[in-house]
């Protein structure tokens, strides 16, 4: 089954006199259940392109589908609803709530998506336990460490149960160690769950555990290879 | 407890200071508004009170239309009789019946117009505290003694004191003529230089023969025994009267319009400096509201980018606010009551009341008077333009886009 459909998507940003560019036609269509990498220079298009498949940020022109729903023509609201039940996110870092702590963090996106308290409470410790955060659930961000914030990041993008998860550079703050933990997570949620994951990333080692590799370079697709 | 309003509250603590001065704002004004709103109404209500109590009374029953045509002829029958009645039906003795005339007033040296009231000597010190005032003498021997009690500033005019007679000279009510000697027995000082000068008052039996009444009178003051009664007491006196359709019964903002235009102005000029007060509060607000959700622009873009919609990020802020002004509410009405209240117990002067006080017959302390109303209005406002003033921090988020809030540092 597939799960996204990008057709000639453009976008370009406008800084002063310059227009830059940030995707040039791609096309390009990702399978449920994939394991995605994005890789290419900095400015290739890998954060535009990720944006605009989550519904984070509208093309100028092209479609993008995920299942059956077109998202380049929907509106603020119906896009939130869309990235609430159907997308996780992983950002680089401070991708946490610092009033939070690490249990609350995930329970918040529960909440807005009106789930009830016992239910939250049950899902949260389960979620952050299959992370390895027992026993950390009440610690704020700021008394975590960097793999672990990621982790609750990771557990807060899995705990709506998305079928895809978008993760902009994950690793970029963590050393070798920390990041090859985090992606055996990723490849463990990956199998067991049957989520997609697209991860944009500069990182080889994160390269590694692709089954599909997209090289990007000045927002065109240059090379994409199963491994 | 709901995780929005968890989030809320930690937030405020993420700049203590800046919140505690916020806060702190709040606290002070609250404090100022509940101790001024406070005294005003008190001084409001002692003004009032002080005001009918030396004369007027709280309300009086009169031919209709004597009000405003205060002639001798628009008198009424058996007002000492209704007097009484109004006494045994009301239970209480503060109702006394009047005559008003006016007359040429001479002693041996001089002559002036006067007003002349006749009072019931048995009744007028329960509705009047002019008799209370008197600085020489007595009051009246009886209803129909030859006798009269003048202010000090008339007696200084006639050349007069205690044990001189005058003489009075007038029209009665058939237009006849009134003339009478009396005896002075009193001097008053009232504290007020116009009563002093051209008020004297005369026992009203006596009245009543001097001026050709037979039984009548012009009025029956009421009073309540605090201002708060007067509704209560004004239908009472409406059912005793129903019968007698040629009777009104006046309340003291009928008789004393001015004395409501007074505390108007003056409240008009109060509530300009809250006005002010309050502004700078909701000022205050709106620039702790703005610096907080501007340097959170990454973290709301986070959430955006979770799925939270604009309202509930808008939501937060409001809650946020509405911690803020709760404490503040909290603590400066708390303070504000506190202190409303230990000075409703010991008085409170200010300089420059003398004045005032001069003006209005008042005592020179104030005492404030504490209500619910007086403890809650000015806070209550104070609460709600704070949040006002956090509705356009809140309205930004709606123009916040994620992928650009995100970039943001
Ligand atoms: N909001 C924006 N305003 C202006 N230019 C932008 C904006 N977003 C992206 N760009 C530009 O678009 C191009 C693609 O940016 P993008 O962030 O997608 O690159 P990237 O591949 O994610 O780079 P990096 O590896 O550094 O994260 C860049 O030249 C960037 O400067
Ligand atoms: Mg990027």
């Amino acid at each position: 089954m597939t799960s996204i459909v990008c057709k000639d998507l453009c976008k370009t940003f406008q800084q002063g006199d310059e227009v830059i560019t940030g995707l040039d036609n791609v096309s390009i269509t990702i399978e449920k259940g994939d394991f995605v990498c994005l890789s290419g220079p900095s400015g290739s298009g890998k954060t535009t392109l990720l944006n605009a498949m989550g519904g984070l940020d509208t093309p100028d022109s092209g479609e993008i589908t995920i299942g059956r729903v077109r998202i380049d023509k929907l509106g603020k609201a119906a896009l939130a609803d869309i990235r609430l039940h159907n997308i996780g996110f992983v950002f680089q870092a401070y991708n946490l709530i610092p009033v939070l702590t690490a249990r609350e963090n995930v329970e918040f996106v529960m909440q807005v998506s009106g789930l009830d308290a016992e239910e939250r409470s049950k899902r949260s410790y389960k979620i952050l336990r299959e992370v390895g955060l027992e026993g950390m659930e009440n610690r704020r961000p700021a008394h975590l460490s960097g793999g672990q914030q990621q982790r609750v990041a990771v557990a807060r993008a899995i705990v709506s149960q998305p079928t895809l998860v978008l993760a902009d550079e994950p690793t970029a703050n963590l050393d070798s160690v920390t990041s090859s933990q985090l992606m055996d997570l990723f490849v463990e949620l990956n199998q067991h769950h049957n989520i997609t994951f697209i991860i944009a990333t500069h990182d080889l080692r994160v390269m590694k555990y692709a089954k599909r590799l997209i090289k990007m370079e000045d927002g065109k697709i240059i090379s994409d290879e199963k491994q | 407890m709901n995780i929005t309003l968890r989030m809320a509250w930690r937030n405020l603590w993420r700049h203590k200071r800046r919140t505690w001065l916020t806060v702190g704002a709040m606290i002070f004004s609250n404090l100022l508004l509940v101790f001024m709103i406070s005294l005003q109404f008190g001084s409001y209500r002692m003004m009032i009170d002080n005001t009918l109590k030396s004369y007027t009374g709280h309300m009086q029953v009169q031919l209709e239309g004597y009000n405003d045509d205060s002639k001798i002829r628009n008198s009424f029958d058996n007002i000492i009789p209704l007097a009484e009645q109004l006494r045994q039906t009301l239970n209480t003795s503060r109702v006394a019946a009047r005559g008003v005339a006016f007359a040429m007033t001479s002693s041996e040296m001089r002559s002036y117009g006067l007003q002349i009231v006749g009072v019931e000597p048995g009744y007028e010190p329960e509705v009047s505290t002019l008799s209370g005032l008197l600085k020489k003498g007595q009051f009246f021997s009886g209803n129909n003694a030859e006798e009269i009690i003048i202010g000090s500033i008339l007696a200084r005019n006639l050349r007069v004191d205690i044990g001189a007679e005058l003489t009075l000279l007038g029209s009665g009510r058939d237009g006849s003529f009134a003339a009478g000697v009396v005896l002075v027995t009193g001097i008053f000082e009232s504290g007020s230089n116009d009563v002093d000068r051209s008020m004297a008052q005369i026992p009203l039996g006596y009245f009543q023969s001097l001026f050709s009444m037979g039984n009548q009178g012009h009025n029956i003051v009421i009073n309540a025994e605090d201002l708060s009664l007067v509704d209560v007491l004004q239908s009472k006196v409406s059912h005793v009267i129903a019968s007698r359709k040629e009777l009104v019964l006046l309340d003291w903002n009928q008789l004393q319009p001015g004395l409501q235009q007074a505390i108007q102005a003056d409240m008009f000029s109060a509530w300009f400096m809250y006005a002010i007060l309050i502004v700078l509060v909701a000022f205050s607000v709106l620039n702790t509201q703005l610096m907080s959700v501007l340097e959170r622009t990454r973290e709301f873009g986070i959430m955006m980018a979770l799925g939270v919609k604009p309202v509930r990020l808008g939501a937060l802020v409001i809650t946020e606010t509405t911690l803020m002004s709760t404490l503040g509410l909290a603590i400066g009405a708390g303070l504000g009551a506190l202190l409303a209240y230990y000075l409703s117990l010991v008085g409170f002067s200010y300089p420059g009341m003398e004045e005032m006080a001069g003006k209005f017959n008042l005592p020179d302390r104030m005492y404030p008077s504490l209500s619910l109303l007086s403890v809650f209005l000015g806070p209550c406002i104070v609460f709600i333009c704070s949040l006002l003033a956090s509705v356009y921090p809140a309205l930004r988020l709606f123009f916040l886009h994620p992928v650009s809030a995100m970039r943001t540092v």
